[in-house]
This record gives structure tokens, sequence and C-alpha cells, in this order.
């Protein structure tokens, strides 16, 4: 089980708590009656699906309630961070340096 | 190649087993094939084997990372089944139980498919309402499956617990008898010993880095860590991978690999003569042949490669099991494993062609690619062979996620109210 | 005293006898004695058969690795187990076991067959036959295959017994509790460190239980044991004993099992069988010491023949001489130790022989003093004797030639083929592993959990060496956390570190095609399957492993894997690391279902919801159902009634009076705030800005694929508030939706959600004399047409209670929901169940309100739509608003297929013959066509119990809403049935029957 660190509470708390939220960073179009299919399905369905750090989406469900954005190595489920929703994109370079 | 049956085993046994051949021999890439499937599961070897068999296609690499059958299809539950609802679906996994009826003497190999028949639990109103829907659309599709009361189910596998004032009752089942179960491993092997007697090369530990293009946007073959392979078409069944190799084309697709946990008990004599479902309650067992209790769980939530998973689900996997077979909570879990699982939204498989001109997908099965195992590769080499799909395979597009025509079996099943 | 046992030796009771049965004969052990001890110390070593050929068995280990003793173990009735290791299985007075795999007896089994006819079933034999005739696999192979197969027997009672599960944090947590674990332990604990000290034995103290002869700083080992154990708990350690750690899971969480019962005569009350613990450690110091391996060689299996160690543990631990003759066979110092033990204790060492030719000289000397015989440079090539091992056959090598035979007579026979360390769950952490030449083992590399892996799960063989890693280790994890960390040191006395070298299967001079010389004990896979799997072309350990069935026995490969792969190894002409270890799966042994499942079983298998009315309910005898975690009324039959018949009265008496039907388990959401319009606008397909605070309208919400998700009516309250209903199972489902619109895309907007399901228990009237009964208790607000007219709220009082009331209607009639505090609820249900006397009111449940929303045409999301249905399909697109830019699936509504003709839309149908259809009929238009048919649709809702003439149903049709008055044919296994497409709406289009 996965501990998650919420950056709301500022705390480190067992899986349980969240639920998952997908890809982050994939925004809805401002103007959706504007985009074309293909863009639409972009939003709605592909995914990157990195193996390696992914940007993704949790959700404290039973805490806080807030959706907050991480990245995890989805090769070894470590957590290199967790962020406000809304914050950018942290450099992913910065982090795995500091993994090793 | 030795043929397989009992005069040549019993000829062997005689001379100590040391006359049998290698079922397939270790295959060092060349430069040029015709097709390179990537991914050496059932999928990709059966692709292969079809390929050869039945195309005449037989300049054929099949490439994995690591050893042929090591991923999903020698670590899954072996349910097979195809009392699914909607008919594209139905009609995809019943041609793969049309071919499993007759594998193993297909390709001399004894794949152990085992018609014991799938039993679905269902414990509430809106069960028995979507599992009659399934019943009556597979009757009339000719696929059989059929309801049974509560008392029939217990009747046809006696440790389900009916009591009616159990959190979850049993309030009847769908019951397909065709369905069943084989043995996982066998079939990987038995496609790969047939398609490398017929000349497919079969490339272990080589990984496929990256798919490279001609300047006209079509594919010219792969990069793998044993150097460029030259393909002329390049045919992708990697699983949990897919979305990675994909991505080295352009090709975005709708995938989220997902880890699945699945355990099997101490090996006991026979106690469990079917495979029982109860997605209410989210438990799937069957009993192997060697007496172990075979159990599904679920998939945890995130994306994940590790092949770990947590323990809340095995937990919750093995509450589910006591809860439905009661005399079972004294057994003991001998083992546990993960797997990833490549999930689409709509949890329907994408095989054809894709955007790229000669690159074919076959990419998406979620939890339940085993049994589609020799339809799924049946009609993928025929993709592969024509370019352009199989009739069966027609609906299951990379398009219709644009188009909106999804094939929702999880959406139709999973609503309540 | 029995025969086997040595007094003065063990740390048995031998005072406190214990009686026990094994396949119903009576026999005597004493108190801490093993089953199989027990069993060795009245001389009986034959305790199973094996799995393949039925081949007679004993205990070849004494511990948890045992692959052969498992043995049926009984307490009455419902607590029976199958695969039990016989040398965990404490002993008490009354414990019934029995032997498994065998008929008619253990002695003589006829399934013995298999063994003479062992060169049929080599490895993967299944594979290559039983393929002809077809028909035969599943009737005649596969059944005979299935009931050889699977040692013990299910059990087949209710497990009578409870399981417990708890949470545990601490700084450090040591698996086992050896000299390693234990230096380990005082090493952080000393420091202040939360210490837990686990293992999976009755008692701590791993090798020195084992090894009574060695000497810790000036004390005899045992004596250092029981100081220092009191030590460690001074220091606040935790040690729990008959505490298995299982698995090692992400984050430093480790699964333990902890048995409370199983060795205890008499059940104590109110305490669980077993407890899972869920550990979250900041650090981890793993210390499973290593497991010793087989040797490999015709007849190694036969009873009798066991590890050298474990006869040590047998002796020292148990005070049971495993034999009085017993024979040497050794490639590891280790097991002259053992040799030596047991000639002191009593035993005859008829020779130790030793695969090597050079041993060290002083375990020479030690020999000759007490008069053993040694053979060097010797290999064994076969054993003798039917249910016990009476013979060795031992050959000298010499420059790689096998020299001639000499039979050693014995009783048994103990072997030793080195050690192997215990890399398990530090491989459950995917930690990487090194290949070691030297001492032919794995060693581990790397993690990526906070763990350290220290003493003979390292490779360092001998008590000095463990004490002095496991202080070491202990030193580093306390540092990890902060502290300085001391050095200690320990002082040993007569410690025996020993060295070896690692086997294939012995070198032999007789037939190696027909050696049964076994690997994996219980699957009976022998060295020569191996080769076989080699020569078809398995080339990785995976596909050895499980072409062969090696390492998948109940002790998962903790005797067979090394030894299997240093066969393949060589068949292969590879370096072990080339061929691959298989990966080791948690849990470390074989787990009981009941410790996972824990509290949940039974009614406590999940959560049941009930609303404040529910015993109100059950008291009446309502029937009830589960609908997502909640438990609702679905009827409430009166004595000699069946669903039908009580769903048929519910529905006439609200539809010619009144009923009332608790609501409270409806979803509801309370949103508010400056923006709470715009939210709803852009939320819900409807528009929202011209309803006026005080009215109500039914909501549809979509995703953003432009499919129906959920609905209900929604009631603005304030201009700036909307209390928000939802499905019953769809309530957290809409607000995490909502929240992740609103916190993610919308942050522009100034809105608060809030889940108010709980809060308010929800009351509904409906029939024509629902206002007449609740216009009494109503202040605030008239209950006229005028006052308070259909699709209304207000906030008022209802009976004294602040209540929010709203005037809606999901039957068709005056209808009225009443939302009180949630405590309430069953106050307010009193009160108008009493008022409603007069008007004959009757109680409804779930399945009357379905019928009588049927009969109106109200659909039910997930009923009447299966998320591929759009509002257009469901005859909703009055509820789209067209001129809002933009809300959640306006744009997912535009795609193609959405768009397309033909789609399946929500009709009704009336059957030509007055018969009621089948939920989940398909639906022809063809219906002479020959299967596979074409089908169009399929009937979501249907009933016959309500209040219209005939049976009606709803059903999603092909173009239907196209096709009003034609036919279309419902083909049933007996019969097809016509019925003509209708509108959907049944009962009262006019909606006169909803004026007051």
């Amino acid at each position: 089980m996965l501990l998650i660190h919420c950056p709301y509470c500022n705390e480190t708390l067992p899986e349980v708590e969240f639920a998952y939220a997908s890809e982050a960073h994939i925004a809805r179009p401002t103007r959706p009656s504007e985009t074309t299919d293909e863009d639409w399905a972009e939003f709605l369905f592909m995914r990157s699906n990195v193996k390696g750090p992914l940007y993704e989406r949790w959700r404290h469900v039973h805490g806080c309630g807030r959706f907050f954005n991480a990245v995890r190595d989805t090769v070894t489920d470590k957590f290199l961070t967790t962020y406000k929703a809304g914050e950018p994109r942290p450099d992913l370079s910065s982090l795995t340096e500091g993994l090793k | 190649m030795t043929r397989f049956n009992a005069f040549n085993l019993l000829k062997n046994a005689m001379s100590g087993h040391k006359n049998w051949t290698e079922q397939w021999p270790d295959s060092q890439p060349k430069s040029e094939y015709d097709v390179v499937i990537v991914g050496a599961g059932g999928h990709g070897l059966g692709a292969a084997y079809y390929l050869a068999s039945q195309h005449g296609i037989t300049n054929v690499a099949v490439i994995d990372k690591g050893w042929l059958g090591g991923g999903n299809t020698g670590r899954n539950t072996t349910i097979i089944r195809s009392n699914y609802l909607y008919d594209e679906s139905q009609r995809l996994f019943d041609h793969s139980v049309d071919l499993w009826q007759g594998l193993s003497q297909e390709l001399n190999y004894n794949v152990m498919y085992s018609n014991r028949g799938c039993l679905m639990l269902a414990h509430t109103v809106h069960d028995v309402q979507s599992f009659k829907r399934h019943v009556h659309a597979n009757r009339l599709n000719g696929v059989d499956n059929r309801w049974l009361t509560p008392e029939e189910c217990k009747e046809y596998c006696p440790p389900i617990n009916i009591a009616k004032d159990a959190r979850y009752p049993v309030m009847g089942g769908a019951l397909q008898e065709r369905a069943g179960t084989a043995r996982h491993d066998a079939v990987a092997w038995g496609y790969a010993r047939g398609a490398a007697a017929r000349g497919v090369d079969i490339i272990q530990n080589c990984a496929v880095i990256a798919i490279r293009r001609n300047a006209d946007g079509s594919v010219a073959g792969v990069d793998t860590e044993k150097g460029f392979i030259k393909a002329k078409k390049v045919a992708v069944s990697a699983s949990g991978h897919n979305s990675m190799v994909m991505a080295t084309a352009g090709v975005r697709l709708p995938l989220e690999s997902m880890p699945l946990q699945a355990l099997v008990s101490e090996p006991v004599k026979p106690i469990f003569p079917c495979v029982v479902m109860s997605n209410a309650v989210h438990a799937y067992c069957s009993q192997s042949d060697k007496g172990e209790l075979v159990i599904g769980s679920g998939t945890d939530q995130y994306v994940s490669y590790s092949q770990r998973g947590g323990l809340p689900l095995i937990e919750h996997t093995i509450a589910a099991i006591s809860e439905v077979f009661p005399i079972f909570n004294r057994m003991r879990m001998l083992r546990k494993w993960g797997g990833i699982t490549d999930n689409t939204p709509d949890r329907s498989p994408i095989i054809g062609k894709t955007p790229v001109p000669n690159l074919y997908i076959n990419c998406g099965w979620g939890t339940g690619g085993f049994k589609a195992t020799p339809g799924s590769a049946h009609v993928f080499a025929h993709t592969i062979a024509k370019d352009e799909p199989h009739p069966i395979n027609a609906p299951f597009t990379l398009d219709r996620f644009r188009t909106g025509r999804l094939i929702d079996e999880a959406a139709a099943a999973a609503v309540a109210h | 005293m029995s025969q086997y046992r040595v007094s003065g030796r063990g740390r048995v009771d031998t005072a406190r006898p214990v009686t026990f049965t094994f396949d119903g004969k009576s026999y005597r052990g004493a108190q801490g004695d093993t089953v199989a001890s027990a069993l060795l110390a009245n001389g009986v070593h034959l305790m199973g058969r094996s799995f393949k050929y039925h081949r007679p068995r004993g205990a070849i280990a004494a511990g948890s690795e045992e692959p052969n003793a498992l043995i049926g173990t009984r307490r009455g009735s419902g607590r029976f187990e199958p695969n039990t290791r016989a040398t965990v299985q404490e002993i008490w007075d009354g414990l019934e076991t029995n032997s498994q795999n065998k008929f008619p007896s253990l002695k003589f089994d006829v399934g013995a067959v298999n063994d003479a006819a062992y060169m049929l079933f080599s490895a993967g034999f299944y594979y290559k036959t039983f393929m002809w005739p077809r028909s035969f696999w599943d009737k005649v192979y596969e059944p005979f295959i299935r009931a050889a197969a699977g040692l013990g027997v299910s059990p087949i009672e209710e497990d009578p017994d409870t399981y417990a599960s708890r949470n545990l944090h601490c700084d450090v947590l040591i698996v086992g509790a050896g000299p390693t674990g234990l230096a380990a332990a005082r090493a952080a604990a000393v420091e202040g460190l939360r210490v837990v000290l686990v293992d999976e034995n009755p008692e701590a103290g791993g090798t020195l239980l084992s090894e009574p002869q060695a000497r810790i700083d000036g004390k005899a080992a045992w004596d250092w044991l029981a100081a220092e154990l009191e030590a460690l708990k001074a220091l606040g350690v935790k040690i729990m004993t008959r505490t298995t750690a299982i698995a090692y899971y992400h984050q430093n969480m480790i699964g333990l099992v902890e048995k409370l019962t199983d060795h205890l005569p008499k059940l104590p009350a109110d305490t669980p069988r077993e407890r899972l613990w869920r550990v979250r450690s900041k650090q981890v110091v793993l210390a499973q010491g290593a497991l010793e391996k087989p040797l490999v060689f015709h007849g190694n299996d036969r009873p009798g023949v066991m590890l050298a160690g474990s006869a040590q543990t047998f002796l020292n631990r148990y005070g049971v001489l495993v034999g009085k003759r017993p024979v040497i066979l050794t490639s590891h110092d280790s097991a002259w130790y053992a040799a030596f033990d047991l000639q002191d204790a009593g035993a005859k060492v008829q020779a130790i022989v030793d695969t090597r030719a050079d041993v060290d000289a002083l375990l020479q000397s030690e020999a000759r003093a007490r008069g053993i015989a040694v053979k060097l440079s010797h290999t064994a090539t076969a054993t003798s004797g039917r249910l016990r091992v009476s013979s060795l056959r031992i050959n000298p090598v010499a420059g790689g030639t096998v020299g001639a035979a000499q039979d050693i007579r014995c009783d048994a026979v103990l072997m030793s083929g080195g050690w192997t360390p215990s890399l398990h769950l530090f491989s459950h952490t995917k930690g990487s592993l090194t290949w070691d030449d030297d001492r032919t083992t794995f060693l581990p590399e790397k993690t990526p959990e906070d763990c350290v892996i220290a003493g003979a799960s390292r490779g360092l063989w001998g008590i000095g060496a463990a004490l002095a890693d496991g202080a070491e280790k202990g030193r580093a994890v306390a540092e990890a956390l902060g502290k300085t960390g001391a050095q200690v040191a320990y002082a040993i006395e007569a410690d025996r570190p020993g060295t070896g070298v690692s086997h294939k299967e012995l070198p032999t001079d007789l037939s190696a095609g027909k050696a049964k010389a076994f690997v994996d004990f219980q699957n009976d896979v022998t060295a020569k399957d191996l080769r076989l799997a080699v020569r078809e072309g398995m080339r990785s350990i995976e596909h050895v492993k499980r072409y062969t069935t090696n390492g998948m026995a109940t002790d998962q490969g903790k005797m067979s894997n090394i030894n299997g792969l240093n066969i393949a190894s060589d068949a292969l002409g590879k370096k072990q690391p080339q061929v691959g270890l298989t990966t080791f799966r948690p849990p470390y042994t074989p787990t009981s279902f009941g410790a996972f499942a824990g509290y949940h079983r039974g009614e406590h298998f999940e959560v049941t919801r009930k609303t404040n009315i529910d015993s109100w309910a059950e008291a009446k005898g309502a029937v009830f159902e589960p609908v997502g975690q909640w438990r609702r009324a679905r009827y409430f039959p009166k004595p000699g009634e069946d669903m039908d018949t009580a769903v048929r009265r519910e529905c006439a008496a609200t539809r010619a009076s009144v009923g009332i039907f608790d609501a409270s388990t409806l979803g509801k959401i309370e949103v508010v705030g400056p923006d709470a319009v715009e939210f709803m606008n852009r939320m819900y397909t409807n528009p929202w800005t011209k309803l006026a605070p005080g009215r109500c309208r039914y909501g549809l919400l979509l995703g953003d694929d432009g499919y129906i998700r959920d609905d209900g009516v929604i009631g603005r309250m304030t201009e700036d508030r909307f209390h928000v209903t939802t499905t019953t199972g769809g309530a957290a489902r809409v607000l995490n939706m909502m929240e992740d619109y609103l916190q993610t895309e919308w942050s522009d907007l100034n809105v608060w959600l809030t889940s108010t399901t709980e809060h308010w228990s929800t009351v509904a009237l409906n029939g024509p004399n629902a206002a007449k009964l609740l216009a009494p208790f109503v202040e605030g607000v008239e209950l006229t047409e005028e006052a308070f007219p259909h699709m209304s709220c207000v906030e008022c009082t209802v009976a004294g209670m602040p209540a929010r009331l709203f005037r809606v209607s999901f039957t068709g009639e005056i209808g009225f929901e009443v939302n009180v505090p949630a405590h309430l609820g069953q106050k307010l249900w009193d009160i108008l169940w009493e008022a409603g006397q007069q008007y004959g009111i009757t109680a409804y449940g779930t399945e009357t309100m379905h019928v009588l929303r049927a009969e109106k045409g109200y659909i039910i999301v997930g009923q009447d739509t299966d998320g591929t249905v759009t509002p257009y399909d469901a005859g909703m697109g009055w509820a789209v608003g067209k001129k809002k830019p933009d809300f959640v699936g306006m744009r997912g509504l535009a795609r193609p297929d959405l768009q397309a003709k033909n789609r399946k839309q929500l009709v009704g149908l009336l059957t030509e013959d007055g018969s009621k259809l089948e939920e989940g009929a398909q639906i022809v238009f063809d219906p002479k066509q020959a299967i596979p048919m074409t089908m169009v649709g399929h009937v979501t809702s249907s009933y016959d119990v309500g209040t219209t003439d005939q049976p009606i149903a709803l059903a999603l049709v092909e173009g239907g809403h196209g096709k009003m008055g034609e036919t279309v044919y419902i083909p049933m296994p007996d019969r097809t049935i016509a019925a003509k497409i209708t509108a959907t709406v049944f009962v009262d289009p006019e909606n006169t029957r909803l004026k007051i």
C-alpha cells in the first residue's frame, strides 16, 4: 500500500485515503465546441501511460477532498513529489536528480 | 519436431527421454523480415502461427524483451468464456472459444482446454437484469448461456453459499457451459512450437527500443537491443507495454496500464468443479488440475509497471472468496503475483490498423486477454496479412474513440441505481 | 520416555506428556513438540505421500520449509485444515491429524503404481498426450488427473473461528529472532527506537535453539538467550513469536500473521485464531537466516533421509534422535557438527560421507576422536528400504570417475548440500540479486525500500558472524533514523562457522536416465526432468520451472530452487545468473484465507448502510435488497403475500389514496456560492439561470463523452443554493465528478460542494391524498396548487421539525418529499404513519417505486440506460439546454456516432397477447431470421403488477422514436412475443393526477 503526501494537509498518509484520478495536466479545452473530434478524443481518452516518472492526479477523498498532482515513478511506484492543483509542472530532471 | 502422442511418449520413455527435440530453437534475428511481431505472448505467438499456417507468411519474427509467454499469458487466471453483452464482443470471444475447442489437436500440444463451465453470480436486482440481458443476447447470437436459480447454482457448484441472509445473497446466475479454463503456459509453448516449425523466428531477450519509420511515414522496421531489423510490416501486441512501444512510432493510445493481482491456494483434491465469477463482490475462482484454487483479484487503482500490488486488494479479494465460499476460510494462500494489464476506456480491445501504414496493433485486453488468445491471434494475423481487418475485428478500431462508437462492456454491466 | 527421546536434550517438557492421534493411532509426545518431532520420537518417519508418484515420504526438514510431511489437522467439527506442515504444528492433548494423498492407507497406497510407471510421467508428459479422442479430455483424462493431484482434502464446513487485524507503526521491524535479529534489535533498541522483533517459531532464538554448545559473552547459548530476551523486553522491544512476516509491500509496509490458538489445547473465549498485522516501519532489518539444501541423488527422498541441520534441530531443540544408526552425507562442514551432536547423544554414526576431498583437519580429527568413519571424495548413488531407509550406497570419486559401490547400513541419512540465504522478503521489494560463484548462491544487492539484510540471509555463516552483522546493521538503521549508533561486540566460543561446496546432482555409476534423484520432493521433480526440459528448449529458469513444476510445491522452492538452477545451468552450459532465478512471491509461507478476510465476514463483509427508518421497515417484515452499500426495503409483504401480491397492493393503494416511501438513500449534494448557478449550468445539461428560488427541476448529468451518468430532482433553495439529488448508487461518483471539474477545470468559480446524503432523512408521500395528509403538519407554506405547485421546494417546519419540503413526484401522483434532519426521520415517519391511517396509508418499497415510475415513463439511470445512452436516445432532449455555450457532455454529444441515425431509443412496449416481457429480453424486427439474429434492442423495464390494464414495458429499440405503433418481436426460448411500440408514458399522459 502506497504512502502519499497530501500537499494540502501536508501529511503523508496511506493510499486507502486517496483515489487515483489518472494523468495530470490534461486540460479540458476552454471552447469545447470549437475542438475537432480528434482533439476531443485526445482529451477524453489518450494517455501517455508512461513507464517511468508519470504526472498524475490523486484526490484525498477520505481527507480534505482536494485533487492534487504527483510525479510518481511507475516502475518503482515511488513518489518523486506531490504538488497542488494549478501549480506548474515540476521539472523532471531536478526530481530524478534528487533521487540519485 | 517430434510429434506429440501417446506412442511417441511411450517410445521416448523406453529410451530415457533422450531423443525429444527442442520445441523451438533459440533464434537470433535476421536483418529483414516480412513481418516483425513485438511481444511473444500468446497473442503475438498465435498471430505468427496463423500468419504461417493460414496465410503462408513464414518470414516472420516474434521479438520479446524477456522469455516467451513470460508476461500476462503466463500469469493470468486462465478463464475462458464468450458470454459478453455486445454482438461485437460475442463474435470475437466466441470465435476464440470455437478455436479453443480444437486447439490441442491443431497445435499437437495439449493445452488442457477444459469445458468445465463458467457461472456468473447475480447478487442484486440490477445484476439479475443485466445477466438476463446477457443470456438473451447470447441465445439469439447462438452463444450458450443460461439462467440458473440459486438452488441450481448450488447444485452446479456446491461450495457456493446461497443463504438468503448473506450480505450479498445469490439471486441466481448465468451459466455458460462451453466456458472453462486452459493451461496458460502450454498455449504460449504450443503456438511457439507450431510457429517455429513453420519457419518463424522467436527471438527472446531482445527488447525493442523503437519502431522506425520511412520518410513517407510507413513502417521501416524496429530498432532492438540487437540492432535494427528491417520489416515490411510491424505488429505490436506487448500488453502492458503497448503504449511505450507505440509511442516510439508517434501513435498515442487510449490505454492505462494497471497492476492486476491473482493468487492460488495450496492444492487440494477436487472440490470446485467449474469457474465462478461474482462481479458484485469481486470474487473469481476456479480449481486448477493441480488442485490449487485459482483466484483473481481486481486491478489496483493506479498506473504501474512494478508488478507489485497492495495488501488491501488481497484482503478484499480473499474476504469476497470467503463470503461466497465460506468453507474455504481455513484454506491457505500459497502464492500471489502481479501482472500489468493495459486497459481501454470501454474495456474492449483494439485490434487493427493504425494511422501509420503497415503498423498494426493488438492491445487493450485489460484483465481478460487470455480467453481471446486464439481468436484474437487469428483475426490479427488476417489483419496483418491482408492489410484490412477480419470482419470479426473490424469494429475494434482505434477510431472508435473519435467517433464515439464504443463497445462499452463495462458501462453496460456496472451502473448501480 | 519414547524410544528415540534423549534425556537431558532439547527444550520440550517431557514431564508434561501430550497425547494426539495420527491416522487414528494415538501417540505420546511432550509439551513443546511438533507433530513431526513427536512422531520421530516414536520412531515414525513415514508421514506422507508425494504428489505425482505417491512415494512414501518422511519429514526432510524441521521447520516451515518442509515439503513432505504435510498432514490434515483437526479440532472437532468445523476446524480442519489440509496440508499443515507436521514440522510446524505444535501438539496438544486431543489434536487429531491424518496423512494425505493415499489410498487405502499410508503404508499401502495404490497410487504408487505411478511410481512404477515413472518413465511415462516425465516432465510435461501431459502436454504430449491425452489429446485423442478429443472428447476424452473433459470426460476421462482430466478427471483422472484432477483426482490424482491435490494432496489433502478441502474443508467442507464453515469456519467457526474468528480472525483479527491490527495496524502497527514502529521505527525498526526486524524479521527473524535468531542471533542476527537479536543483535540488531539490541543495537536499535539501546538508541531508544521503537523496535519490533518477529519470528515464525514458538520461541525466539533461531539457530541458538539448535546450537546449545555455543557460548556468548561467557554464557551458555540458552542462558544468554534467556537473559537477552529479558533485556530486550526491558528496552521496550516488542517480541512477537508464532508470527510470520508474509510479505513486503510498498514503502516499508510488511504484513505479519500471528498465530494465536492453533497450539492451544483449549480455545480461549473471544480470541481470534490468527491476527494480520499491517506494519509500517521506518526501517526494516531482514534476518531470515538461511535454508539448508538437500543433495540430489537416486533415492534421496526415502523416509529417514533428511537434512542434517534439521536432524540437529530435532535433537537439540526437541530431544529426539531421528535415527540410532545415521549416516551423514554432505558437501558442507555444518553436517559434521550434526554427526558429532548425534554421536554425543548416543547414536552410532555409521560414517560421514563427504563429497569433498579437502575437509578441515580439525573436523576430521574430531570425527576420529569419536570413532566415526570418514569417507571423503565420495558420492551417494542410491538408498534402499521400502518405507524407511535401510542403507546408503556410496562410491568413491576419483578424477571424475565413480568407483566401486559400498552399502552402508543405516536407519537415517542426514544430508547437507550447503546453505542458501533466505531472500524471500528482500525479493518482494523488487530488490536486485547478485550471483556469488564461490558460495554458489544469490546474494542481495540493492533494494528500493528502506531495508537492510543481515547475517545468514546475506551469506554469513556462524553465530559470531550473525551477531556481529546484526549489531552492525542495527547500528546502521539507527543512524539512518538520526541516532548516533553504538558499536556492540560479542565474544563467541564454540561457534561453528563452516564452508562447503554446492552440487548439481551427485555423480553416479548407475544409469542416470533411471535415477530418481529428487529436486522438488513434493512435486516429484527429478534432476532428469529438469534436463529433459532443457533438452526440449526451455532455456530460462521460468520455463524450466513451469514445464517441470520445480519450485511450485507448497514450500515454493525453498528446498528446490537453487538445486534446480544448478542443474538447469549445467544442462544449458551457462552460468546461473544467465539462466535466472524465479521470483519469490508472497506469502513467505502459506497463509490462511481467514487471516486476510479478517473481520470482513458474514454481515461484516462490507459496510451495510441503513437509513433512520430501516428498523421500522425490519419490524414490519420488509424484504430488503442491497443497492450499492445501502440496504433498502424492497416490499412490505403481509402474511401470506408473495412479492407480486404485495407490490400489486402497494401500487394500487398509492394510486388510490396515499403511499409512504423511505427515500433517504437518495444522494444529496448541497451546491452553494455566488457562482452556484453558473456551476450548475456547466455541470448539468439543463439551463438553471431562470429557475426561480423555491422551484425545482429534473436535472440530467452526462459524462464528457455525451452519455447519461446520473439524474435527479434539483431544487433552488435560494439564489446561491441548490439542493441536488442523485441516484442512490451514484452519489459518491457524482460528488467526485463535480469536485473534479470545480477544483481542476473551473477554479474561477466560487462554489462549495457538500455531501448531505446522511444529513437528511427523506420521507416521500405519494397519492391523491398526499397533500391532505401532509398539510396539517406543515408550517410556513400552504399546500395548494397556487402556493406550492408541482416542482416547488421550500424550507419550512413539518410536525415541528425543521424541513426542506419538495413537491415532486416519481409516481405520477401528487407527491411530496420531506427532508428532515437524519435523526428525526423515524419521528416524522411515525407521525405521518399515524395520521395516515385515516387514508389507509400504505408503506411501499423500491419495487413499487420502480413500477409506478415506469408506468409514468420516468427512467432509472442504470436500468433504462446503460452508459451508452444519450439524452436524445432516452427521449429527454427537452432537458438539454440548447442555448448554453457549454456543459459537461455537450461536445461529446456532437461526436459522429452520437449523432448517427437509428440509435437505440427508449420507447414503451405493449405485448399483443398481454403477457409480461422479461427484463433483458432482446428485440428483433424479423422474428423468422436464423440465429445469429440481428438484434435491435432490449427490454429495460417490465411490470405486470401495477395499475395499468395490461403489462407494460420500456425498451431501447433501434430508431424507436420513429416507429410508434409498429410491431417488434421478442424471441424467447419457447415462443416469440409480438409487441407494439408506444410512447413511454402509460398512466396519465396529461399529468392531471399531479394537480391538487
